[in-house]
């Protein structure tokens, strides 16, 4: 049945891609004139080089951990949910209600509260979507887009008319309270005697998104309800044969979606910014869907690939400060990663599965001979 | 501290490897990216003019997140550039957190008030200059109908609005302003099409002179005005050239001049807050071989009058960001 080896399908080909993305990555740059081996030094070094290095890259990759859940969670029930985007910033509006209204008297009790405020914000943005979907037909796609552009007008709104800091210029809300400050990995390192960069924005809520990898795994593999979101996802019609509603797994399983999306507020907006800015996911709901294409909607794959788009972010920006490559082309660089790792998956799949069946086919052949049978 | 020290030592080394000297100025462009035509841009010129005036060089980053602020100004700071100038009011949090572990380094926020002894904080009165073109736009109107289409709706492009249809009322109070913004997502400072389909709009209510204040989706709103042969003023650097004879003015927000004076004071450049408005040239409105059949001297007149008005303090014109309201225009 397997074509080839689940080491090959998890570990080799995301090697494979990454070193065509890395090959091509070192012709742009060096057909713009800059040394391709100090570029990819610089990247490299600049992500993963350091405590202050992993302080950043670990940030941006705890965001898309829970959007690249997420992703995951809605496509293992064939759902493609392009909302993460829109979802986590009502998951942004979730944490700075419950950070800025309710008086909390320590971080671990915030965390629960925004946890809570984030998830359900970020569900209710993906519950109609869903509704539609089951309900009505709506495609999930369209209109989970189209949610994205009305959670941008809505934040725009709150932020400019209600949420603003009075006599500010700026479209944001007022950094939240002392006590719902979560510790950076500093703060949580320093008992330890273990110095971590200070200046590093990772904060706990890595440790809430390995949660929420752990989360995912159990809900899909070890329940009744991911085997039903399974069911449903492998074939609607056996799964409804099969007495599997319908309706029921296509809302749960995008609500839950959403909840997980909207769950990166605690990583951005809360252990980062501190209070709600205008645009404060930038993206990262997008990146979610490369994560999880890379992932295989696995949680450890998604864990992997957010590390990795992680490294990416951050090693690019150290690469724009530190050399003049423009940041147009650490943008194509970025862009050739998700492409090949992505996109173009079965160009490397294919032409390695032959591979691995002419190799099963030699040695496989003497074992019809014996006469085991 | 020693993790100090390494990070000093590589950045250092990795400056100068990039064959950039210590204490050069450093300038950090927000997220909308240096070439927008605009904003950025304006600032981006300024650094320029420094460069091929003294043949200096600066350090620079286009930034790409959010969190990436602290951190661009942090490794500048620790790489030895001095001034460090950020152009946009979202670095106000970052600064207020990064100044004081710096104090021999000097930084410029332009947009923003930032109260610390090493921070000179530069800020412009839209208002003054939208309050020019605001007339010179009631005095060339036939419909006594005008357009304003801005970005996205933040308290800023509201100040160019407000300045805007205060000077339109003061020239003509009957006069009808029409204000649109163009999105709700930063991809509306760079959208030519939507503000072409605004302009579009805007001329089918009856405006025949419209102001963008939209960064680069106001090529848009431009080009659009031309081909419908109705009037159009750009923003922030001058724009009159883009089609001559028929952007009626460009309201000029020197930007520019403001990065170039922080540069060429270099290290000794003076702290503290800083207006920019008509009186000491931080706006104004442009007046070119482009445009200048389009003013006719009863108008260039009037705004003088109305200048000198602004300077004296005659005449005030109310900035929506004292109040978070406009006196003459509903948002």
């Amino acid at each position: 049945m397997d074509k080839m080896p689940k080491w090959a399908d998890v570990v080799l080909i995301p090697l494979i891609s990454l070193l065509l993305a890395a090959i091509l990555s070192a012709l742009v740059i060096w057909a713009i004139g800059e040394s391709p081996s100090k570029a990819l030094w610089i990247m490299i070094d600049g992500a993963l080089g350091s405590k202050y290095a992993w302080g950043y890259t670990l940030y941006y990759a705890t965001n898309f951990i829970f959007t690249g859940l997420a992703v995951s969670v809605a496509f293992h029930a064939r759902m493609f949910n392009i909302g993460g985007e829109g979802q986590a910033m009502l998951g942004g509006l979730g944490v700075a209600l419950v950070c800025l209204y309710i008086p909390w008297p320590h971080w671990t009790l915030a965390l629960l509260g925004a946890t809570v405020g984030a998830a359900l914000f970020g569900a209710a943005w993906s519950f109609v979507p869903a509704v539609l979907q089951a309900k009505r037909g709506s495609h999930i796609v369209i209109t989970t887009i189209m949610f994205n552009f009305i959670a941008a007008a809505l934040l725009n709104y709150l932020l400019v008319n209600q949420l603003k800091r009075p006599g500010s210029m700026e479209p944001a809300t007022a950094k939240f309270p002392d006590p719902t400050h979560l510790p950076s990995f500093y703060d949580m390192l320093a008992p330890l005697g273990i110095s971590f960069s200070r200046g590093a924005p990772a904060n706990v809520s890595f440790l809430v998104a390995l949660a929420a990898c752990l989360f995912v795994w159990l809900l899909i593999w070890r329940t009744r309800l991911g085997y039903e979101i399974r069911a449903f996802g492998q074939s609607e019609s056996a799964a409804k044969y099969a007495g599997i509603s319908p309706t029921k797994i296509i809302v749960v399983s995008m609500t839950i979606s959403g909840a997980l999306a909207g769950m990166m507020a605690l990583n951005n907006v809360m252990g980062e910014a501190e209070r709600l800015v205008l645009n404060a996911v930038e993206g990262a709901g997008f990146i979610g869907i490369a994560v999880a294409l890379m992932g295989r909607s696995h949680p450890v794959g998604v864990l992997l690939a957010a590390i990795l788009f992680g490294a990416l972010y951050q090693g690019g920006a150290i690469l724009s400060q530190d050399t003049n490559i423009p940041v147009q082309l650490i943008l194509v660089i970025q862009a050739l990663v998700i492409l090949f790792t992505g996109a173009l998956d079965n160009m490397v799949r294919m032409p390695l599965e032959r591979l691995f069946l002419a190799l099963r086919r030699k040695p496989a052949a003497p074992a019809h001979t014996k006469p085991a049978e | 501290m020693t993790l100090m020290t390494r990070l000093f030592g590589a950045s250092a080394a990795l400056a100068l490897s990039a064959g950039a000297a210590l204490a050069d100025p450093a300038i950090i462009f927000d997220l909308g990216g240096k070439f927008d035509k605009s904003f950025n841009e304006s600032a981006f010129n300024g650094a320029q003019r420094w460069a091929d005036e003294t043949g200096g060089s600066f350090a620079e980053v286009e930034l790409q997140s959010d969190a990436q602020r602290e951190q661009a100004l942090r490794r500048f700071a620790e790489a030895g550039n001095n001034p460090i100038v950020m152009a946009g009011f979202a670095f106000a949090t970052a600064l207020e957190e990064v100044a004081a572990d710096y104090p021999d380094t000097k930084f410029v926020i332009i947009d923003m008030v930032v109260d610390q002894p090493n921070v000179r904080s530069i800020v412009f009165s839209e208002e003054q200059g939208s309050y020019l073109v605001g007339m010179l736009a009631a005095m060339a109107s036939d419909s006594q109908t005008v357009g304003f289409i801005g970005g996205m709706d933040i308290p800023l492009i509201r100040n160019f609005a407000c300045g805007y249809a205060q000077g339109v009322k003061a020239v003509n109070p009957d006069a009808t302003v029409i204000t649109n913004m163009t999105g709700t997502t930063p991809a509306a400072w760079n959208d030519p099409v939507k503000g072409s389909e605004l302009t579009l709009a805007q001329i089918s209510q009856g405006a025949d002179v419209v102001y963008a204040a939209a960064g680069g989706t106001g090529v848009g709103v431009l080009q659009t005005a031309a081909d419908k042969d109705i009037l159009s003023i750009g923003v922030d650097s001058n724009q009159n050239y883009l089609h001559p004879g028929e952007v009626l003015t460009s309201m000029l927000k020197r930007v520019d001049n403001a990065v170039y004076d922080a540069f060429t004071a270099g290290d000794m450049v003076e702290t503290g807050f800083n207006v920019m408005g008509l009186a000491n040239g931080g706006v104004g409105f442009a007046l070119d071989e482009n445009n200048a059949e389009l003013i006719t001297p009863e108008m260039l007149a009037a705004v003088e009058v109305a200048s000198a008005g602004i300077i004296d303090g005659s005449i005030t014109v109310h900035n929506y960001n004292s109040d978070e309201s406009c006196p003459v225009h509903q948002f």
